[in-house]
C-alpha cells in the first residue's frame, strides 16, 4: 500500500490537510476479492456437493465467482501498480 | 400500526426464512467486516482538521466519490424494495432507476454541481445561507438533521430485521450491533471512512447480484425461460415490458400512466430527491476539483442505470422459482410477502460459500445507508448548527472534536428512531412520507432560487416551512382517510402540494419583502453567473482556483504536484498520461453517453 501523498502547504485554516490522501483504496478492494475468490475456488473445486452445484441449474457457481472475483483483484491490482498514488513530495 | 407489525412478524416465523449459513458463510462476512474496520483504523491517520473529518479534505477522485455517490442510494431498503417490486411487477420497476434517476443525476452534475461546489459551501444548508439568509440555512438545518436521524434508524430497524430473520438474533441485539459497527468506523475515519466503505459496500454488493442473477437464469432456462414462465403469472405478459407500466402507477389509463411516470416519478419525485439530498449532494462535494465534482453524480449514472439488470431481473426470477412468491402472485393466501424476495432466493440458488459473500452485501447495503446519514448528518450539525450558530469562532479542533461527538450521539439516537420505525407497517410509506415532508419543499426553493434572483431571503425559509407543513397536512388527511387514496399516492400527493405550497408562498413573500443584491447572488443564480462558471470552461480542474479566488480548497489547485495527483490518482478509470480536460472527462460528454446507454436499455425493454 502506497502512502499518502504530501500537498502543497495552505494558508486558510480550512485547507485541506497533507494527510488528506489516504491509504491506496484499490490495494483494499484487490485484497478482499483475492481472499473471497480464493476460498470460493477452493470450496468450488473440492468442496461442493452435487446438491449444491444442482441449486444454481448445474453451474459451479462458487467457482465461477471466485474465478470472477480473482480476475477483479488482479485487474485492480494493476491499475495500482500502473497508476500508483504519487509519492509524498519532502514538505 | 403496532399490531399489523407484530402480526406480521409472528406471521413471518412460520416460512422459515433462516439462510442455511455454514462456518464458511460467516468466514466471508467476518473478513468482511474487519476489512471494514480496518478502513475506519486506517483513514483516522488522514484526519487532520474538522474539513477532512466532514468534507473528506475535499480531496477525493472522481470514481471514488461516483462509486460512494451511487452506494449511499443503495441501501438495504433499495435492495429489498426494488427486488420485491421485481418480483410482483416486473420490468416496469426499471422506471425507477432509468427515467426516476438518470436524468436527475446528470442534471446535477451538469447542471447543479456549478453552483454547489462553486459556492465553496460546505453542505446544502450552508448554500442556502449564502443564497437566502441564516435563517433558511438553519431551517432546513434543523430539518435535515432530524431526517437524518429518522432515516438512519429506518436503515437500522430493517438490518435488524433482516439479521433477526436471517440469522435469528433478537431486534434488540442486532440493533445496537449494527449501530456500534457502522459508528465505529464513522467515529475513528469521519467521511473518507464512510466513502471508502461505501465503493467497498458497492463492489460487495455487485458480488451478491451477479451471482445470484447467473444462477436464478440458469434455473429458470435463461431468459427466454423466464419470460414463458412469467408471462403466465398476473399480472401477465406486460410484465416483460416497461411501457405504459399501469400495472406500477395503478393508473389505468395508459396514456395518464406514462404521462404520471414521466411527470411524477421522473421530475418531482426524482429531481427533488437527487439534487437536494444532502447525503448524494456530500459525496460530490467532497471531491478534489470542480470537474471531479461534476462528473461524481455521471459517474454514479452508469451503475445506476445497469444495476436494475441485477436487481429486477432477479426479483422476477424470484416471482417463478420460489413456490410462496408464486402463490403470492397467483393471489393465493401465503405467509411471506414480496418484501422476502432476496432473501427467499438467496437461500434458492446460492450454494453456501458465495451464500456467505451475499450475505456479507446484504450486510454491506444496510451499512451503506446508514453510514451515509449518520456522515451527512456530522456535516450539517457541525457546521450549519454549532459552528454557524450556536459557538462560531472556535479552533478547528473544537468542530473536529463536536464532528466525533456528534457521530455518537446521531447513532444513539438512531437506535431511538430505530424504534420509531417499527411501528410502521410498511417501511417505504414511512420513507415516502418523510421524503415529502423534507425534500419536496426544499426542491422548491432551490429551484426557484437557482433560476429567479428577486426570490428573497425570507421567502427561502417561509417557503420551506409552509411546504413541510402542507406535506404534514395531507399526510395526515390521508392516513386519517379524509382523503381516500393509497399510502403510496398519499406521499405523492403530499410531495405535489409541499412543493406547490412552497413555490407559492416564495413567489408571494418575495414580492413583499427586499431582495439580495444582484452583487451577492453572483455564482448562485443562474442568470448572475457568467456562462464561463457554469460551462466548459470550470471543468477545466486545474483552472477552478483562478476561477473563484478565495475559495479554501480550490484555491492554488493549479500548480503541479496538484496536476500529477489529479492525473495519477483518479487514473485507471481514465487513461495514461491525460489532463483532466480530455474529452471523455467532460461532465457534459459523459452525461450524454448515460443518457443514450438509459435510452438502448428503454428501447430493449420497451
Amino acid at each position: 500500500m502506497s502512502e499518502s501523498e504530501e500537498r502543497p502547504p495552505f494558508d486558510h485554516a480550512e485547507a485541506p490537510s497533507a494527510a488528506s490522501q489516504l491509504f491506496d483504496l484499490r490495494t483494499i478492494i484487490a485484497l478482499l476479492f483475492a481472499v473471497y475468490g480464493i476460498v470460493l475456488i477452493v470450496q468450488g473445486l473440492f468442496f461442493d456437493s452435487e446438491a449444491e452445484i444442482a441449486k444454481a441449474g448445474g453451474i459451479h457457481i462458487n467457482l465461477w465467482s471466485g474465478i470472477g472475483m480473482v480476475v477483479v483483484a488482479v485487474l485492480f491490482v494493476i491499475w495500482a501498480q500502473m497508476r500508483p498514488l504519487v509519492p509524498p513530495s519532502e514538505r | 400500526m403496532l399490531t399489523e407489525t407484530m402480526l406480521s412478524e409472528t406471521v413471518l416465523a412460520q416460512t422459515d426464512l433462516r439462510l442455511n449459513t455454514t462456518a464458511l458463510d460467516y468466514f466471508f462476512v467476518i473478513f468482511y467486516f474487519v476489512l471494514v474496520l480496518g478502513i475506519g483504523v486506517m483513514a483516522r491517520r488522514s484526519i487532520a482538521s474538522s474539513l477532512d473529518f466532514l468534507l473528506s479534505g475535499r480531496a477525493l477522485p472522481a470514481w471514488v466519490t461516483g462509486l460512494a455517490f451511487i452506494s449511499a442510494n443503495l441501501g438495504a431498503i433499495e435492495l429489498i424494495g426494488m427486488m420485491a417490486n421485481g418480483a410482483q411487477y416486473g420490468i416496469p420497476t426499471v422506471h425507477y432507476y432509468w427515467i426516476g434517476a438518470i436524468p436527475a443525476m446528470v442534471f446535477l452534475g451538469i447542471v447543479m454541481m456549478p453552483f454547489y461546489y462553486g459556492s465553496k459551501a460546505r453542505s446544502v444548508p450552508e448554500f442556502l445561507r449564502m443564497r437566502f439568509n441564516k435563517t433558511t440555512q438553519r431551517v432546513n438545518g434543523i430539518t435535515f438533521a432530524l431526517a437524518a436521524v429518522l432515516i438512519a434508524g429506518v436503515n437500522l430497524y430493517a438490518l435488524g430485521l433482516v439479521l433477526e430473520a436471517l440469522l435469528g438474533w433478537s431486534l434488540a441485539l442486532a440493533i445496537p450491533v449494527a449501530a456500534l459497527v457502522v459508528l465505529s468506523y464513522t467515529f475513528l475515519g469521519g467521511l473518507n471512512a464512510a466513502i471508502y466503505n461505501e465503493v467497498l459496500q458497492f463492489f460487495v454488493i455487485l458480488a451478491l447480484l451477479i451471482p445470484l442473477t447467473v444462477a436464478g437464469l440458469a434455473r429458470v432456462g435463461g431468459w427466454d425461460g423466464l419470460s414463458a414462465q412469467v408471462s403466465g403469472l398476473p399480472p401477465g405478459p406486460e410484465q416483460l415490458s416497461a411501457w405504459p407500466g399501469t400495472t406500477l402507477t395503478e393508473i389505468a389509463n395508459p396514456f395518464l400512466s406514462v404521462l404520471g411516470i414521466v411527470f411524477g416519478l421522473g421530475f418531482v419525485l426524482s429531481f427533488g430527491y437527487w439534487t437536494t439530498n444532502f447525503a448524494e449532494v456530500q459525496r460530490a462535494l467532497s471531491a478534489r476539483n470542480m470537474s471531479a465534482a461534476r462528473r461524481t453524480p455521471i459517474i454514479a449514472a452508469f451503475p445506476k442505470a445497469l444495476i436494475p439488470l441485477v436487481i429486477v431481473i432477479p426479483g422476477m426470477i424470484a416471482g417463478v422459482l420460489v413456490p410462496q412468491l408464486t402463490t403470492l402472485k397467483e393471489g393465493g393466501a401465503t405467509d411471506v410477502t414480496y418484501n422476502n424476495a432476496l432473501s427467499l432466493l438467496m437461500n434458492e440458488v446460492l450454494p453456501n460459500g458465495i451464500l456467505g459473500v451475499a450475505l456479507a452485501g446484504l450486510l454491506a447495503s444496510f451499512m451503506a445507508g446508514m453510514a451515509a446519514n449518520i456522515s451527512s448528518l456530522n456535516t450539517v450539525f457541525t457546521y450549519d448548527l454549532w459552528q454557524d450558530w450556536v459557538r462560531p469562532g472556535r479552533p478547528d479542533e473544537y468542530y473536529l472534536r463536536i464532528g466525533r461527538m456528534v457521530t455518537v450521539v446521531g447513532c444513539l439516537l438512531a437506535i431511538g428512531t430505530a424504534a420509531i420505525a417499527g411501528q410502521y407497517a410498511n417501511l417505504m410509506d414511512y420513507i415516502q412520507a418523510l421524503f415529502s415532508f423534507f425534500n419536496a419543499p426544499l426542491f422548491a426553493i432551490f429551484i426557484l432560487g437557482l433560476f429567479w434572483k428577486r426570490m428573497t431571503g425570507t421567502a427561502g425559509w417561509t417557503g420551506l416551512i409552509s411546504g413541510t407543513v402542507a406535506a404534514v397536512i395531507v399526510d395526515s388527511l390521508v392516513r386519517g382517510g379524509v382523503i381516500p387514496v393509497s399510502s403510496q399516492a398519499g406521499s405523492f400527493l403530499g410531495a405535489s402540494a409541499a412543493f406547490v405550497v412552497g413555490i407559492a408562498v416564495a413567489v408571494v413573500v418575495s414580492t413583499v419583502t427586499t431582495p439580495k443584491p444582484d452583487s451577492d447572488l453572483v455564482g448562485l443564480v443562474w442568470a448572475l453567473t457568467p456562462r464561463g462558471r457554469r460551462g466548459k470552461a470550470v471543468a477545466e480542474g486545474a483552472g477552478v482556483g483562478g476561477e473563484f479566488p478565495g475559495g479554501p480548497a480550490a484555491g492554488g489547485r493549479g500548480d503541479v504536484v496538484a496536476e500529477r495527483r489529479a492525473v495519477g490518482v483518479s487514473a485507471g478509470l481514465e487513461g495514461p498520461d491525460e489532463e483532466e480536460g480530455a474529452w471523455w472527462q467532460s461532465p457534459v460528454v459523459l452525461g450524454a453517453i448515460v443518457l443514450v446507454l438509459t435510452l438502448v436499455l428503454y428501447l430493449m425493454f420497451w
